[in-house]
């Protein structure tokens, strides 16, 4: 065992652009080689490079992440059992079988992000999953609108929010489990599914194999895995991961003076504006007085992408890329753009513009969590 | 509560992993049908991550490992001082139920405050 130990730990790793960011890849079971964060629970970022191969991000290189180490290690599809109770007419206790086939399917192309998702650019550096840009993902997720399970089920009067628990679990009894909660009506807006498929597969495990909870448009922490528990409820739920965690600044920049604290919170929701340049990274050497295709992906919280501008003069003027199919509000939007640059170097930004006019700031936000980072990239590339 | 399986490798390199015969059942990523077998899991193996692994280490290896693996230390921000290790210890403490006494809280924060602060 020792001998195995030594010569398997000697893996190959990446260097993320920010200081204490070497990280191990690993190619974990349903997955490709993947950047590790942390072994128990697993949690892999997606290597940056997957997102120029197409604007849905495929299964085995999706980002992974748990909060509670305690998982489900063995799901049997056969015996698996979806409940919806509480405040409702009639519990259901539902197969996948069942699902499949007494439900009608819905799909949608929707970005799943993790709300820390480039935490460790965040300055000054805060506490958390040290994360850069790859905690994001793009699909076509298949399953059954929540809509209609609460329908099945039928809401009491009264009913003022939906919880949602997943087969993961706290390794020690006193933790606070993952739960997390939607307002009724979030929960019936017919767009939030109950999900058994992924760009047509069954979800990989570490996706939350059988079911996950797909709520388009909003962070991944709403999006439980392994879901296994829904409760309809006549009051707020004041669990820990909605009470205390997952908390945003209150007010209209969702921001604070790095260093400070917000008076006011609300529970993390929509994602906000964002596009990288996927083509090119930091550094790159491009050839001078000949085309450079540009290319890359912009998405918001659910308004689309009605535009992408791109600077090569580090922000000073900006030019229209074109936008590639629309495969719906809550998707990746790919976009690019051809430019020729002289001779030097130049520093190139990307900035998007979402359908309800929201636009990515040219100055980064601050929250106390690292959550929701947003502003405009930029990477500088050598053209000689 | 589960083991957390920590092999110490000598050389083990920033974060390194010894990964176990991990087992994915069914489906596989480009499964079709529902898979009738049931779907199996095997978290990777952990080892100790080198800058842990000497004497001050093992009241950190001790004490954070029953609930996480040991990368969520080491890949945080360094320099940040002893206040941000005195805050993360007392968090596991307070809000995850961390079963740690006062004193070895207190000497674990002291540690990685050393180590990392
Ligand atoms: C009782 C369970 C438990 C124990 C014991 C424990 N932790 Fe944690 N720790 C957690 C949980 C839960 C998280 C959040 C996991 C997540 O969201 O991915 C966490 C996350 C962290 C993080 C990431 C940053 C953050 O604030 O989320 C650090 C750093 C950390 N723990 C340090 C420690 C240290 C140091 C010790 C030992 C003194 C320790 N942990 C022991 C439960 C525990």
């Amino acid at each position: 065992a020792p001998l195995r130990g030594l010569a398997q730990s000697v893996h190959r790793t990446v260097q993320m652009p920010f200081a204490n960011g070497t990280r191990p890849l690993i190619q974990l079971p349903g997955k490709r080689e993947m950047i590790l964060l942390t072994s128990r629970p697993p949690q892999l970022e997606t290597p940056f490079a997957v997102f120029n191969e197409g604007v849905i991000t495929p299964n085995d290189a999706f980002f992974v992440r748990y909060h509670l180490s305690e998982l489900p290690l063995e799901i049997d599809p056969a015996g698996f059992r979806l409940t919806i109770g509480g405040h409702v007419e009639r519990p259901l206790t539902l197969s996948l079988a069942s699902l499949k086939r007494d439900f009608a399917a819905s799909e949608v192309v929707a970005v799943n992000q993790c709300s820390g998702n480039s935490r460790g650019f965040v300055d000054p550096r805060v506490a958390g999953g040290q994360l850069g840009n790859g905690a994001m993902g793009n699909a076509r997720w298949r399953g059954v609108p929540l809509r209609a399970l609460l329908d099945r089920a039928g809401l009491r009067a009264g009913a003022v929010e939906v919880t949602f628990n997943g087969l993961d679990g706290p390794p020690l009894d006193a933790m606070p489990d993952f739960v997390k909660a939607l307002g009724i009506d979030h929960a019936r807006d017919g767009e939030v599914l109950v999900a058994y498929a992924m760009n047509g597969a069954d979800l990989p495990f570490l996706n939350g194999y059988p079911l996950r909870l797909v709520v388009p448009g909003h962070y991944g922490t709403y999006w439980v895995k392994h879901l296994n528990e829904i409760m309809v409820r006549d009051t707020p739920f004041d669990g820990y991961w909605m009470k205390t965690a997952y908390r945003i600044p209150d007010n209209d920049c969702t921001c604070v003076v790095p260093g400070q604290k917000p008076d006011k919170t609300r529970p993390i929701g929509r994602m906000n504006v964002r596009s990288f340049v996927t083509s090119h990274t930091d550094g790159q050497r491009v050839a001078a007085g000949a085309t450079t295709e540009l290319r890359g992906i912009a998405f918001s919280g659910g308004a689309g992408i009605a535009r992408v501008l791109v600077s090569s003069d580090g922000g000073q003027g900006w030019s229209e890329a074109r936008l590639g199919e629309d495969l719906g509000r809550f998707s990746f939007r790919e976009w690019r753009l051809g430019i020729t640059l002289p001779a030097g170097r130049h520093r190139l930004m990307v900035r998007a513009f979402a359908g309800d006019g929201e636009a990515q700031p040219l100055e980064p936000r601050w929250q106390p969590s690292g959550y929701m980072r947003n502003v405009v990239e930029s990477l500088t590339v050598e053209a000689a | 509560m589960r083991g957390a399986g920590l092999i110490l490798a000598a050389t083990a390199a920033l974060a390194g992993l010894a990964m176990a015969s991990a087992g994915l059942a069914a489906p596989g990523p480009r499964g079709k049908a529902p898979a009738a077998r049931p779907v199996t899991f095997t978290l990777p193996e952990e080892t100790i991550p080198e800058d842990l692994a000497d004497a001050e280490g093992e009241a950190v290896v001790n004490h954070c490992t029953a609930c996480h693996s040991l990368e969520y230390l080491v890949t945080q921000p360094r320099g940040k001082g002893a206040q941000f290790w005195k805050d993360e210890v007392a968090k596991m403490v307070n809000v995850y139920k961390a079963p740690i006494e006062p004193a070895d809280a207190e000497a674990v924060a002291a540690v990685l405050a050393r180590k990392f602060g």
